[in-house]
C-alpha cells in the first residue's frame, strides 16, 4: 500500500507519536526523580536509611546477591513455583469451565460451591495445606494453583456461556454435536478469555507462590522477604519487592506479547 | 416433487405459569424449485416454525415430512459469520461439521465463491468486507452443502433499506441459478410479494394458515422488477387486510 498521506494527517501522526514518547519519558522520569528523593534524603538523614533502606544500598545488595549466587537461586525457585502454579491452575481451571459448560447440570449443581470458594480467603486454607501437601515446593504450587483456579473457571465460564447463542444455533441447524460446538464456535470465540484470564493468572500466581513461601519454605523470594524482615534487614527485604517487581513484569509482558500474536486472528 | 410438507403440525411450550401453543394444527407444503414466503403478525411463531422444520425442537403433534434426512440449509437473521474463519473457512464451516469436507464438496463451495464473485475475497476475514458481501458468503455457506432447501429467516433484517434490496435481487437470483428451492420468513410483506411463488398468511398465535396467497410474478425475473408491476400494490393492500384481520 503506497502513502499517500495529506500533509495535515502527516502532521496528526506526528502529534500522535510525539504524545507517546512523552508518556515514556515522564514515566521513566517519574522513577528517577522518586529513586534521587529517596537517596536524597537518605543520605542527608532526612529518614533512616537503616528503616527505608536507600536505593544506593538496595544496588549494593543487589550486587552481592548476584555476586554470591543467591538471588538467582532464590529468584528460579520462586519463578518455577510461580509458573508451575500459573500452568496448572490455568489448565485446571480451563477443564472445569469446560466440563461445566458441557453439563448444565453440574453447572447447575456446583455454582454455590464455585462462588463460596471464590470469596473465601486462600489464605485460610494454608494450615491445611500444610498438614495435607507437606512443607515443600507442594504446599506452595498448591497455594498458586487454588488461587489462579477458582477465578480462572468464574472468568472463563462466563465467556462460554455468553458466547453468541445465534451462531450456536446456526451449528445445531447444521447438526453439530456438542463437542464440535465447543471446537468450531465456543473454544475459539473464547480465545480473547483465555487471554484475559492469562493476563489475571500471572498476578494470581505470584501472590501464591509468594503468600505460599511466606507460610512454609526453605528458599524462594518470599523465604528471603520474611527472613530479612526477621533480621531487620530492610535493604533484603526492598531488593527482594524489586527483584519481584521485575520478575512479574516481565511475566506480564511476555504473556502481553502472546495476546497480542494470538487475539490479533479473533 | 413435494420437498417439505408439514401435515397438522402443533408445539406446545410450557413454562412456570403457563403454556402456549405457538403453532395449531399447521398445514402447508413445499414443491420443488417454489420460492414459498410465510407472512404473519409479529410474534406469530415464525420462527419456531423454521425450528421445527429444522429439527432443532420436536412437534407436540403432527409430523414434518422432507424428501431427505439432510436435506435443509438455515440461513439465520444476521450472517452470523465466525470472525476468526476466513470466507473460504467460512464457507467450508456447514461441510467440517457434516464431515462431508472432501476435494468434492471443496470444488463445489470453491465453484459458488468464483461464480458469485467472493473468489478473489477468499483469503479476507468476515469484518474486511461489505455487509452485502458477507450475507453471500452466509448464503453460500448455506448452499455449500447442496441441502434440498433452503430455510430464510428474515436474511434481510439487519440491513439498510438501500442494501436490502440490493442484497435482496443477489440472493434471489443465486438462488434460482442454482435451482434451490426456499421458504423465507418475513414479517416484510413487500419482500414476501416481491421473492415468493406463493405465501402462506398465518393467523396471529396460536399460529395456523389464514390462507395461502399466489402472487402470479413467477415470470418477472427479479424481485426489484416484481415491485414494479402493476398489481404489486393491489396484492400489499390485500396481504395487509389479512395480517390486519379486517375482511376476516
Amino acid at each position: 500500500m503506497k502513502n499517500t498521506f495529506t500533509r495535515e494527517h502527516l502532521l496528526f501522526l506526528r502529534a500522535q507519536k510525539t504524545r507517546k514518547i512523552l508518556v515514556h519519558v515522564t514515566q521513566i522520569g517519574v522513577l528517577i526523580v522518586a529513586l534521587a528523593l529517596w537517596e536524597l534524603a537518605a543520605q542527608l538523614e532526612w529518614i533512616d536509611s537503616f528503616i527505608t533502606s536507600s536505593p544506593s544500598r538496595i544496588w549494593n545488595t543487589l550486587i552481592e546477591l548476584i555476586g554470591n549466587g543467591t538471588l538467582w537461586h532464590h529468584a528460579a525457585v520462586s519463578t518455577l513455583e510461580t509458573l508451575a502454579g500459573f500452568v496448572i491452575g490455568t489448565v485446571l481451571g480451563y477443564l472445569i469451565a469446560v466440563i461445566l459448560w458441557w453439563n448444565n447440570f453440574l453447572k447447575d449443581v456446583f455454582e454455590p460451591y464455585v462462588v463460596v470458594l471464590n470469596s473465601l480467603p486462600k489464605i485460610a486454607l494454608g494450615p491445611i495445606i500444610i498438614i495435607w501437601a507437606g512443607t515443600g515446593k507442594a504446599s506452595i504450587i498448591t497455594m498458586a494453583v487454588l488461587i489462579s483456579v477458582v477465578i480462572t473457571t468464574i472468568t472463563i465460564l462466563n465467556g462460554f456461556l455468553e458466547t453468541d447463542k445465534e451462531k450456536a444455533l446456526l451449528l445445531r441447524s447444521m447438526r453439530a454435536n456438542r463437542f464440535q460446538i465447543f471446537t468450531k464456535l465456543v473454544a475459539p470465540a473464547n480465545v480473547p478469555t483465555l487471554m484475559a484470564t492469562l493476563k489475571i493468572n500471572v498476578g494470581m500466581a505470584w501472590i501464591g507462590s509468594i503468600m505460599g513461601e511466606y507460610l512454609v519454605s526453605k528458599e524462594g523470594l518470599g523465604y528471603l522477604l520474611v527472613y530479612g524482615s526477621q533480621v531487620f534487614r530492610l535493604d533484603l527485604v526492598m531488593t527482594c519487592t524489586i527483584v519481584l517487581c521485575v520478575l512479574a513484569g516481565v511475566m506480564y509482558a511476555i504473556v502481553s506479547i502472546l495476546e497480542k500474536i494470538v487475539v490479533k486472528k479473533f | 416433487m413435494t420437498i417439505l410438507e408439514l401435515q397438522d403440525v402443533s408445539k406446545v411450550f410450557y413454562s412456570k405459569t403457563q403454556q402456549t401453543t405457538a403453532v395449531s394444527h399447521l398445514s402447508f407444503d413445499v414443491q420443488e424449485g417454489e420460492f414459498v414466503a410465510i407472512i404473519g403478525p409479529s410474534g406469530c411463531g415464525k420462527t419456531t416454525i423454521l425450528s421445527l422444520i429444522c429439527r432443532l425442537i420436536e412437534p407436540t403433534g403432527g409430523r414434518i415430512v422432507t424428501a431427505n434426512d439432510n436435506a435443509v440449509g438455515y440461513m439465520l437473521q444476521r450472517d452470523q459469520l465466525f470472525e476468526w474463519r476466513t470466507i473460504e473457512k467460512n464457507v467450508y464451516l456447514g461441510l467440517e461439521i457434516m464431515h462431508k469436507y472432501n476435494s468434492e464438496t471443496k470444488a463445489y463451495a470453491d465453484e459458488l465463491l468464483k461464480k458469485y464473485g467472493l473468489w478473489e475475497f477468499r483469503r479476507h476475514y468476515p469484518q474486511e468486507i461489505s455487509g452485502g458481501m458477507r450475507q453471500r458468503a452466509a448464503l453460500i455457506r448455506t448452499l455449500a452443502t447442496n441441502p434440498d432447501l433452503l430455510l430464510l429467516d428474515e436474511p434481510f433484517s439487519a440491513l439498510d433499506f438501500q442494501t436490502r434490496l440490493e442484497v435482496c435481487d443477489d440472493v434471489y437470483s443465486i438462488i434460482k441459478s442454482e435451482h434451490k428451492t426456499a421458504l423465507l420468513v418475513t414479517h416484510d410483506i413487500s419482500e414476501a410479494i416481491s421473492l415468493a411463488d406463493r405465501i402462506v398468511v398465518l393467523t396471529n398465535r396460536p399460529s395456523t394458515v389464514l390462507t395461502i396467497h399466489e402472487t402470479g410474478l413467477a415470470d418477472i425475473e427479479t424481485p426489484l422488477l416484481r415491485r414494479q408491476d402493476p398489481s404489486f400494490s393491489k396484492q400489499f393492500e390485500l396481504l395487509h387486510k389479512y395480517l390486519h384481520g379486517e375482511n376476516t
